[in-house]
């Protein structure tokens, strides 16, 4: 492999990694601070055994976001210093105020709240996990205004300067005003909070199926089902709005996402697709009329144009060169995290209403309810894959290609050396997170109240 | 603000952040590299990594921020650095991860053989990042080859010079001696003998080895290219090093601690004076070189910045600083009392 695939390899592992634990984090930490707060008003214990039991699992998640995040960090320079060059002006200004505004107020008000109970006072430790949640949700912002500016830069945000051949940065608040980062953070944030809400129903269905903790886990289960709901339909709104920005900023990809090859109006759009995508020689496929021109502006007539069509519009704006992004990717990356999607939407919703109807503690489908926790990972990694591969072959959408952003003076052994380090090192923490998650998920809460002390064979399973 | 005056001013900002880091993040590395030679039992190693339970995260950030800063600010340098030092910024990363997962995870599980190992990676996760970190800083001082189009054509092994590995190992003994002197201020009884026994020991390593990197940096004729003479700063770094081992002995801790502090800031200011207007120095050619001027960002965005920190960073510095104040007291290793 060349150094062009090497880096996009390592740079698109690196960040699906890191990608999977944080949605957790920017979700669980809402869901402690909300239980926390109860606990505070009311001083009943069991919601401060769900503080508790839920930051712990909060904790473990957290630890390995934080140190895949500063991976993340240092890559731009390590493996695209070309890409630094050219819009360092532009990008490096959210992502240094992330740094600045984000994670200095997540990091130190998290350290408070691990360490601060009994030494600060009630009000300041509640504070704390508040803050520290909010710090973490800022950091979203910030990091998906800078992929914002990556996606579609803002027009009026930045000029090129000839004399030093690169791109700057005129005007920061049509930076960080950018719609599409906006979008992003709507959708992201609101996908955290999904995330966490299915852990959440996950673990509780295991306990409730064997039994343990039952009232506790009951409520939890409850909190889940109407936050995840709630999550799940803002999720798709966010999904829904962005897929008519994508149309306006970014048409390659919304054509790439459908493997639609010609111009179409009204356009439907493909559940299935069994053929190659090429198009040349569909075989069979499952059409939903007008679905497609609904999803890209919202009515049911528009034109949506074609692969076809806009390769020869980019080869004209841009020289000759393939604008067109791996379809085969965007196309099942698209389905799988929109039907997961709506599944997410179903799952929850049947959750809400059996609970309204009678017990839940007792219903056969519990014992299958912690596979479901599956589902957002799956959607989440496919959200992201769709996205970075769809504006391929651009780095930064219209401005810079991929192949002219990498390190230049890196060589093929450099990058085999850190990616497979990076692999064996995330290998390894993932086997250690994961470990440590179904010990704790599975000892429930009366061991997370022991602070001090490993999770005691005695205590696993006891009644509360 | 005219253009120079913003660039002039981001590098101070910059060293700044590097002072900051080195300060509180070089306590960390060192409590982190002593940990397992330091605490014999599990409790002794909980109250050790407790000293900086609550604040290592947050010092990790002045890395980030730096780091962040750099990319807004002087892009060009980032580009430069980072590339350029792409395996061993590899190998730091590497190390700030096994140590930062292995805070949080080591007591999740009670067989002594999962917590020694984690034990082990945050002493050798700390090693690596203060090695790492002295040897780039080391080059820096030293200049690395750049060529024309501002890239670094060396590899690894350019690095590895001597006055990099002096620089490294340089690192290595001042941050464990400042560790050492941060824990005798935060622990107590046997624990805290101990580590004032280690202390004695540390600080003679840290003179010898920290005299050595010093005369070598004025023999070699490091120390006068820039524009500004670092004068008697480096003397005064050098004189509150050899106070520190006074107070060692005299068991005064807290003056022991601020003089190494001093110290580690004092050699920080010493070597952004000996650069300044440069930030990467080229062996190649002098005139190519990055400095505060090739290397920065636009006026435009120079301005937005400091608006940005000059409203942020007394906040940062602000809770920063109560979070010190309210973990002040002194750690015992009973059960009871331990957080884990
Ligand atoms: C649990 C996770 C999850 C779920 C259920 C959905 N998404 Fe999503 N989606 C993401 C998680 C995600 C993501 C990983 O978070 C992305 C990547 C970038 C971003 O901001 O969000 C994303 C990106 C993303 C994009 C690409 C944006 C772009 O590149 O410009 C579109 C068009 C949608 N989503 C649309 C939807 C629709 C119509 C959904 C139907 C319910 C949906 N998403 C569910
Ligand atoms: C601000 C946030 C982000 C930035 C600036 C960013 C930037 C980049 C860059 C520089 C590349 C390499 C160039 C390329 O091949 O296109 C890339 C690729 C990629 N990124 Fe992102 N990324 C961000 C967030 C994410 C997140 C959160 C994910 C989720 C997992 C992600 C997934 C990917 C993937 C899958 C690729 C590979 C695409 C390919 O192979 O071409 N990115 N991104
Ligand atoms: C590729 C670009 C990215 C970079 C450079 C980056 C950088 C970082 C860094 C340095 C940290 C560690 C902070 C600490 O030490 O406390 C971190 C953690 C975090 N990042 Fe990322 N990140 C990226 C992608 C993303 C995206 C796209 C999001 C969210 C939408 C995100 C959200 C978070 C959150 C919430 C944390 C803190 C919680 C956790 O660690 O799990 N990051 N990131």
């Amino acid at each position: 492999m060349d150094i062009v695939t090497l880096s996009r390899l390592q740079f698109a592992l690196t960040t699906i990694y890191h990608w999977l634990f944080v949605p957790l984090t920017l979700g669980m930490g809402w869901f402690v601070a909300f239980m926390q707060t109860r606990y505070y008003q009311t001083n009943d214990e069991t919601w401060r055994k769900m503080s508790k039991f839920w930051g712990k699992l909060f904790l473990i998640n957290f630890a390995i976001g934080v140190v895949t995040g500063i991976v993340q960090e240092f890559q731009f320079g390590m493996n695209w210093s070309e890409y630094s060059r050219y819009v360092g002006d532009i990008f490096g200004a959210p992502l240094a105020v992330e740094a600045l505004l984000a994670f200095f107020m997540e990091s130190t008000f998290l350290g408070i709240w691990i360490f601060g109970e009994g030494r600060v006072s009630k009000k300041v430790h509640l504070a704390s996990i508040w803050l520290a949640a909010i710090g973490s949700n800022l950091s979203a912002l910030w990091i998906l205004l800078a992929n914002g500016f990556m996606q579609a830069p803002p027009k009026d945000a930045f000029l090129y300067n000839a004399a030093n051949g690169r791109l700057e940065l005129v005007n920061f608040f049509a930076l960080i005003g950018n719609p599409k980062g906006w979008i992003f953070f709507w959708h992201t944030i609101s996908d955290g909070v999904a995330m966490a809400a299915f852990l959440i129903l996950a673990v509780s269905a295991y306990h409730i199926v064997r039994k343990q903790n039952v009232d506790f886990f009951k409520r939890s289960f409850q909190i889940g089902a109407v936050t995840g709901l709630v999550a799940g339909v803002l999720v798709f709104l966010g999904g829904h709005t962005m897929g008519q920005y994508m149309y306006e900023a970014q048409p390659m990809k919304m054509a790439a996402l459908e493997a639609l090859w010609d111009t179409e109006q009204p356009a439907s759009f493909s559940l299935l697709t069994i053929g190659d995508l090429s198009g040349k020689k569909e075989v069979w496929s499952v059409r939903i009329p007008y679905a497609m021109s609904f999803l890209a502006c919202n009515n049911f007539s528009c034109e949506v144009k074609g692969v076809n069509e806009l390769q020869e519009q980019a080869v004209q704006e841009y020289g000759p060169g393939d604008y067109i992004p791996l379809m085969v990717v965007t196309y099942w990356t698209f389905r799988i995290m929109m039907v997961f999607g709506f599944i997410m939407i179903g799952l929850t919703a049947f959750y809400v209403w059996a609970n309204a109807r009678g017990d839940i503690t007792k219903a056969k489908w519990m014992k299958w309810t912690p596979w479901i926790l599956v589902i957002p990972y799956l959607a989440n990694a496919s959200g992201w894959i769709l996205t970075e591969m769809g504006r391929q072959p651009w780095i930064v959408y219209g401005q810079l290609k991929v192949q002219d952003a990498i390190s230049p003076n890196l060589t093929v052994v450099d990058l085999w050396i850190s990616l497979v380090g990076y692999t064996v090192v995330y290998g390894s923490l993932a086997v250690a997170m994961v470990y440590l998650m179904k010990k704790y998920a599975i000892a429930g809460p009366d061991a997370a109240m022991h602070e001090s002390v490993d999770v005691a064979p005695a205590v696993i399973g006891s009644q509360d | 603000m005219s253009y120079e005056f913003l660039q002039i001013l981001w590098f101070i900002l910059i060293a700044v952040l590097w002072i900051g880091f080195y300060f509180l993040e070089g306590f960390d590395f060192g409590v982190g590299m002593l940990l397992p030679f330091l605490g014999k039992k599990d409790e002794e190693r909980r109250a050790i990594i407790n000293s900086i339970g609550s604040v290592w995260d947050g010092n990790e950030v002045w890395l980030l921020t730096a780091g962040g800063a750099t990319f807004a600010a002087f892009p060009e340098w980032y580009a430069t650095m980072f590339s350029g030092f792409y395996l061993a910024l590899f190998l730091l990363l590497i190390g700030l991860i096994i140590r930062g997962v292995a805070f949080e995870y080591r007591s999740k599980d009670a067989a002594p053989k999962w917590r020694n190992t984690f034990d082990w990676m945050i002493a050798v996760g700390s090693f690596l990042a203060a090695l790492l970190l002295g040897a780039a800083f080391a080059n820096l001082a030293r200049g690395v080859p750049i060529n024309a189009d501002k890239m670094f054509t060396g590899n690894l092994f350019t690095l590895l010079n001597p006055y990099g590995l002096l620089g490294g190992l340089t690192t290595v003994v001042i941050f464990l001696l400042h560790g050492a002197n941060f824990l005798g201020l935060k622990l107590e009884g046997e624990l805290r003998e101990r580590v004032n026994g280690f202390a004695k020991k540390l600080w003679i390593g840290a003179s010898v080895l920290y005299i050595a990197l010093g005369v070598f940096t004025y023999l070699a004729g490091f120390w006068d290219r820039g524009i500004v003479n670092p004068g008697v700063v480096p003397i005064a770094a050098v004189v509150v090093l050899l106070a520190a081992g006074y107070f060692i002995n005299a068991k005064m801790e807290g003056w022991a601690f601020i003089m190494v502090a001093l110290n580690i800031v004092l050699t920080q200011v010493t070597f952004f004076s000996m650069t300044f207007p440069n930030v990467m120095l080229s062996t190649t050619n002098p005139d190519w070189s990055l400095t505060i001027y090739n290397a920065s960002s636009s006026q435009y965005t120079l301005t937005v910045m400091s608006v940005v920190a000059l409203i942020f960073v007394p906040i940062v510095l602000a809770y920063q600083g109560w979070t010190y104040y309210m973990f002040r007291k002194r750690i015992s290793t009973d059960k009871k009392t331990l957080v884990y």
